[in-house]
């Protein structure tokens, strides 16, 4: 039952999401939105984490399993991919190194200026 | 036999046997590319191929299987919990390259697909490409892509950026730790992630967390520079 109660409480949460996208027509999709409720009602500890534990165990365990029909699915698209994949090839790459290159420099740069800045605050309120 | 492709008991038995074969290989060559989604997919096409079955008939049992990504992505709630502490001393400097990489990777992906001359449904499936699969599907559905072709963009993004990760760090040389995590799990959600657990306690928690923050950012993100540039 323990399973039950749990899986009972995540669709819960997630109908809730579903239902507001819906109701106004948000262009964020209903399961984010049931994401970002399940991380507000853990922070206010409306929901424990004791509550939904083998639920989401159990879920992000088989994630990548979940996936796969959709996957399956790109064989309705084989022609059209088949004359473009290359090019997909080119831009998926290219892309995901620019994504990393541009976020973990930007995290670095940002992290160094501010606790630069705040030793720099320091020294001043010393002297 | 017919009846029994026609029931659902097909597209769930193929597709749990094929990702746990998947899943074998993958563990065994330890090979990023050999990627069990992809894996399990393509053994899946090949049978169907093979024994003139059609996606519909084969979806009967794979969407029972589909159904479980919106409660899943529900639940990604949980490590985003129980890392968010992580949060609380460099907030700024993560929340800002997260929002500015994943920004660099929308102008990228729109500009080179200019240049390539992509048709715009494939340019719209790639924009949510380095999201997890969960969002990049239900993103690519709301912004008018191919869930189809974004899930598979979105496990190719995440092979790239698990076999790359070192290399780039060494080239732009990003040594922090807290930079390489946010970095990984932006750029290649969970397969990052496996990389970022790889380099270190520090890095695979700040992964883990950066794939959950930057899929809701992404997911505001991309309809707002869609509009901006009329796609």
């Amino acid at each position: 039952m323990k399973g039950l109660r749990q899986l009972c409480i995540i669709l819960l949460i997630l109908s809730l999401g579903e239902i507001l996208q819906l109701r106004f027509n948000m262009s964020v999709p209903g399961t984010i939105l049931g994401m970002i409720i399940l991380l507000f009602l853990l922070m206010i500890k409306v929901v424990k984490l004791k509550n939904i534990d083998s639920i989401s165990t159990t879920l992000l365990n088989n994630f990548a399993l979940f996936f796969v029909p959709a996957n399956v699915g790109i064989m309705v698209y084989f022609e059209q991919v088949k004359a473009v994949w290359v090019k997909l090839l080119i831009v998926i790459i290219i892309s995901t190194i620019v994504v990393m290159a541009v976020t973990g420099l930007t995290v670095q740069l940002l992290d160094r200026a501010i606790s630069k800045q705040k030793k720099g605050g320091k020294h001043e309120s010393l002297s | 036999m017919k009846a029994y492709l026609n029931s659902p008991l097909f597209g769930v038995t193929i597709t749990i046997v094929a990702f746990l074969i998947g899943s074998y290989i993958n563990k065994k060559t330890k090979m990023a590319i050999l990627n069990p989604i992809l894996l399990s997919a393509f053994a899946i096409i090949f049978i169907l191929n093979r024994f003139d079955i059609d996606y519909e008939t084969y979806n009967l049992g794979g969407r029972l299987i589909s159904f479980f990504i919106a409660p899943a992505t529900v639940v990604l709630a949980v490590p985003l919990y129980k890392n968010i502490r992580l949060l609380r001393k460099k907030w700024l400097p993560i929340l800002i390259g997260i929002t500015v990489g994943s920004l660099a990777g929308l102008v990228v992906i729109f500009v080179l697909c200019k240049l390539l001359r992509i048709d715009r449904i494939m340019l719209i499936s790639l924009l949510p490409k380095s999201t997890t699969a969960a969002i990049s599907m239900e993103t690519s559905e709301e912004i008018g892509g191919i869930p189809s072709l974004s899930v598979a963009f979105t496990a190719v993004t995440g092979i790239c950026g698990n076999i790359l990760g070192e290399y780039i760090f060494r080239i732009f040389k990003i040594n922090d730790k807290v930079s390489r995590g946010v970095s990984l799990g932006t750029a290649s959600h969970v397969l990052g992630t496996a990389k970022a657990m790889e380099m270190g306690e520090t890095e695979g928690a700040l992964s883990s967390l950066s794939i959950t923050v930057a899929g809701i950012i992404s997911v505001f993100l991309i309809p707002w520079f869609m509009n901006l540039l009329g796609i």
